[in-house]
């Protein structure tokens, strides 16, 4: 009932009957008071209002940050010289094997094409000047075109090579061309030569296939993720092959056969207490463990993927717990009516049909543990690891990790390529997210 | 042999035992293949031989591959030449392991010819170990197979047998949640009594100044650490604190909102967005807490004319209460649904708005559970490690000025173990006393959370 209504019905008492002065809640004092609740009531839910968008709004800053940093490192910027490859450089004693090719001075190469394109850097502060626009991966690419064809040795080739990070930098607009030439990364006289290199087409951003090719690196021009990815891959197949067969037993144990009595109840507390405990409780406890008493590798995925299934092993058992349970105990009564055994009833029936809600329950684990990075810091997956890893023994670091240690480093580049590493990351989760989501949609069943 | 090799080769072993005993098992009962007659399918005779094959050979090779990296080391030690024998424990520890990174190949350096010898040693000790386990487990899996295959006849009951053998199994995974938790308490309270051994506890617990460099020689300057955690401790709370008061109104709001006041379609499409703040990794907020918050708040202050440190509570605090928010609003907004309907219509039919039955009834009637997601959502914080490493640094001032920059007991845990470490120096294990007190902290607090939820869910039940 509103106001108006109140207002133009004719003063009553509770039985209907004509009253004789105003209502008490006609008065103004009432009505003022009234107006007073409706107000509150508003401001309490525009409060509401207010928290929940608080909390979208943050979400929503957080992934613009990322976006806005990270979205350009999937684009490098190359440069186009020409470079002689010199027989003098190369090989200078006439040799041409690939050991003597891999020993030759490639940074010379370098320098003299720079050199030969800017001839006004010939002064020592301008050489040191035109050298810095090129990566050093630039040298690592030229020998390996020299190692893929000798032939080359003796011609002059116009060759992209990466620019240097500080270069990449201005021409994404990450750093400001505007301030002061002395707190600038890039000086003017470097700027004029990449402004020479822009008007000659040389210079261009092209996709960056070397960031999911590579592994880790000191300059943010040559890292790469696939490192990461694969150690994150290893370590999470050691943890699902290890939480989930434990998981859904000791959960199928506990729901299904377990006597309700004082072991099974510290079991279950037991277990609750385990999904709260902060997780580098947990690295401390492959550290001393499996480091220290059983001798594992450090740094191994093998170390890592037996903490964090340790880590999901609550989880899932919670999980597959609840789904076990939706299962209605006609189901079972049918399979021993029909004479099956108890585990028969279970792993023939209960257990199938449980399957999608223990899977969801699973994929979100593992969404978890491949988000985890304090318990992997503790056992030594920090390492600075150049190479892809090939398998589970060898060191190897994980995708959180990597960004943990992209993030620590100063250069500005870096927060363009641990951006787009998160975003990766950020990637894979939704996407298991979403298939978690997809299987609970496709197989629920209500019974 | 490689580990890996041996194990391969016993799980074709016993699928090969699988085959083979459901092939007897059918043999058992004549050409003419009178299934019936059997006592269990032929499947479960199959199951039968590959357990009995599988099951002892594994056991051993798990067992004896984890310990043979020790016993070998401790053989290797042993055979050390004497004046290495004689070094300090905290020296010994590091000469083991140069040799045990010697024999992986970890390290290029050139080492001393005494501990290339070691090494060499252990990697043949290893190598000889593998080849014994290799050869035990073999030959344990053939006999257990041999045995089992003997065994198989019509009237043998191999489903009961396989069953016995399955419930032994699934008791022993759920007993592995309690092993888990036994492990981290004899871990950390192991390593912790160490460290208590050399400095007093109560030194640790009560001590004000935390500065864990000990000296390398005796004669240097600044030669005993400092283990006064007390800084620790007080930086852990105001950045949780700072949280709270972040996460608990906007939390317990956005929860009263959804229940209360929200269209289902609104509710639908906000709460899993809510969510998704819980999916991301925390090594995300650390990032984005140390790259874009903490610079903004220390430009906020400058611009009001405050000093604020660069890696400032609050900026560590404000990001690790968003990360928290639906931790409160979740279990909140569970327990504020539970209310009965009833509650809430006697409200209503009193004449009492939305927000007062909200903040009269509803809350009141839900404070149990709301207490209880407020207690879990702080242990999650004290506990919490990516966010206060990248945004809140090392320094452990003893403040609770909310815009100088303090520390955490998990920052300290991190920052102590992280890189190589010597296992006999306080500084390492002070790690461990710390992870304890975190340890002994969460736990109080989540049994208390979790024993007022289920509580609170019988009574509406």
């Amino acid at each position: 009932m509103t106001d108006a209504t109140l207002a133009a019905a004719p003063p009553s008492d509770l039985a209907g009957r004509p009253q004789d002065g105003p209502s008490l809640h006609m008065t103004e004092a009432a009505r003022a008071r009234l107006r007073r609740r409706y107000a509150a009531d508003r401001r309490f839910r525009q409060a509401g209002l207010g928290a929940v968008v608080f909390g979208v709004v943050a979400l929503g800053f957080l992934l613009f940050t990322i976006l806005s940093n990270g979205l350009t490192a999937f684009r490098q910027t190359e440069l186009r010289l020409d470079f002689a490859f010199s027989r003098e450089i190369i090989a200078p004693d006439g040799k041409v094997d690939p050991q003597s090719i891999r020993a030759a001075d490639w940074a010379r190469v370098v320098r003299e094409s720079l050199q030969a394109r800017f001839p006004d850097a010939r002064d020592r502060r301008g050489a040191r000047l035109v050298e810095a626009l090129v990566s050093p991966g630039a040298q690592g690419q030229l020998m390996d075109m020299v190692l893929a064809d000798p032939g080359l040795i003796g011609q002059t080739r116009s060759v992209w090579v990466l620019a240097a990070s500080d270069i990449d930098m201005v021409l994404k607009g990450h750093a400001d061309r505007a301030v002061p030439e002395e707190s600038r990364r890039v000086n003017d006289r470097q700027l004029a030569w990449m402004g020479a290199l822009e008007k000659d087409g040389a210079l261009r951003l092209s996709f960056n296939t070397r960031f999911f090719t590579g592994a880790d690196s000191r300059y943010p021009e040559l890292v790469g993720i696939l490192g990461g990815i694969l150690g994150s891959l290893y370590t999470l197949a050691i943890t699902l092959a290890l939480a989930f067969p434990l998981g859904v037993m000791a959960a199928i144990y506990l729901e299904e056969f377990a006597p309700k009595n004082r072991i099974t109840d510290l079991i279950e507390v037991n277990i609750n207490n385990l999904a709260a405990v902060p997780s580098i409780v947990f690295g401390l406890l492959g550290l001393a463990v499996f480091l220290n008493v059983f001798g594992m590798p450090r740094s191994a995925p093998l170390v890592g993927g037996c903490v964090l299934a340790l880590m999901s092993l609550p989880i899932i058992i919670i999980a597959a717990r609840a789904a076990l349970r939706a299962v209605p105990p006609s189901i079972r009564e049918a399979a021993l009516g029909l004479g099956a055994s108890r585990l028969q009833v279970v792993l023939h029936h209960v257990l199938p049909l449980a399957m999608p809600g223990i899977l969801t329950g699973t994929i979100l684990s593992m969404a978890h543990a491949l988000g985890e990075t304090a318990p992997l810091l503790m056992i030594g997956m920090v390492a600075f690891i150049v190479d892809v890893p090939s398998g589970p023994l060898d060191a190897a670091t994980v995708l959180p990790v990597q960004i943990f240690m992209w993030a620590d480093s100063p250069e500005r580049g870096f927060v363009e390529k641990t951006s787009a590493a998160i975003l990766v990351l950020l990637v894979f989760l939704l996407g298991m997210n979403a298939l978690a989501i997809w299987l609970r949609k496709k197989f629920e069943r209500r019974w | 042999m490689s580990p890996s090799l041996t194990f391969a080769l016993l799980l074709v072993l016993a699928l090969g035992g699988y085959a083979l005993g459901r092939a007897a098992s059918i043999r058992a009962v004549g050409p003419s293949g009178r299934i019936a007659a059997l006592h269990s399918l032929p499947t479960y005779y199959g199951f039968y031989v590959a357990l009995w094959c599988a099951a002892p050979a594994l056991a051993i090779f798990a067992i004896a591959t984890l310990a043979k990296g020790t016993i070998a080391m401790s053989m290797v030690a042993a055979g050390l030449p004497a004046e290495l024998q004689s070094l300090p424990q905290d020296q010994f520890g590091l000469v083991i392991s140069d040799i045990r990174n010697l024999a992986a190949g970890t390290v290029a350096s050139s080492p001393r010819p005494e501990i290339a010898a070691a090494a060499a040693r252990y990697a043949s000790l290893r190598s000889l170990f593998d080849a014994a386990i290799a050869a035990v487990a073999l030959a344990l899996a053939v006999a257990g197979l041999a045995y089992a295959r003997g065994k198989v006849a019509p009237d043998m009951r191999a489903r009961n047998k396989v069953e016995r053998a399955l419930t032994i199994m699934l008791i022993a995974a759920s007993t592995l949640a309690i092993m888990t938790t036994i492990g981290i308490v004899v871990s950390l309270v192991f390593e912790a009594a160490r460290f208590f051994a050399r400095i007093p506890a109560s030194d640790f617990l009560f001590g004000l100044t935390w500065s864990p460099q000990t000296a390398i020689r005796a004669d240097q300057v600044g030669a005993s650490g400092a283990f006064g955690a007390v800084p620790l401790f007080v930086g852990t709370l105001v950045i949780a604190s700072i949280a709270m008061l972040v996460a608990v109104p906007t939390g317990l709001m956005s929860a009263v909102y959804m229940a209360e006041y929200a269209t289902p379609r609104f509710r639908s499409i906000a709460k899993p967005v809510l969510e998704i703040l819980a999916g991301i990794p925390t090594v995300v907020y650390g990032f984005f807490a140390a790259l874009t918050v903490a610079p903004l708040v220390q430009d906020a202050g400058q611009a009001i004319g405050i000093d604020v440190a660069a890696q400032s509570a609050l900026a560590a605090g404000v990001v690790m209460g968003v990360m928290i928010i639906p931790f409160v609003s979740s279990l909140s907004d569970d327990v504020i649904t539970a209310v009965p309907q009833a509650m809430r219509d006697g409200s209503y039919a009193l004449g009492a708005t939305r927000a007062e039955t909200a903040r009269l009834v509803l809350l009141p009637a839900a404070l149990p559970g709301i207490a209880a997601s407020v207690i879990l959502a702080f242990s999650r914080a004290l506990g919490e490690t990516m966010i206060v490493v990248m945004a809140a640094g090392l320094a452990a001032n003893l403040t609770v000025n909310p815009l100088s920059a303090v520390t955490t007991v998990t920052v300290h845990i991190a920052a102590l173990l992280v890189g190589d470490q010597e296992f006999d120096s306080p500084k390492t294990l002070s790690a461990f006393a710390l992870g304890l007190v975190l340890f002994v902290v969460t736990l109080a607090l989540n049994i208390i959370g979790l024993r007022i939820v289920k509580a609170y869910r019988e009574q509406y039940d």
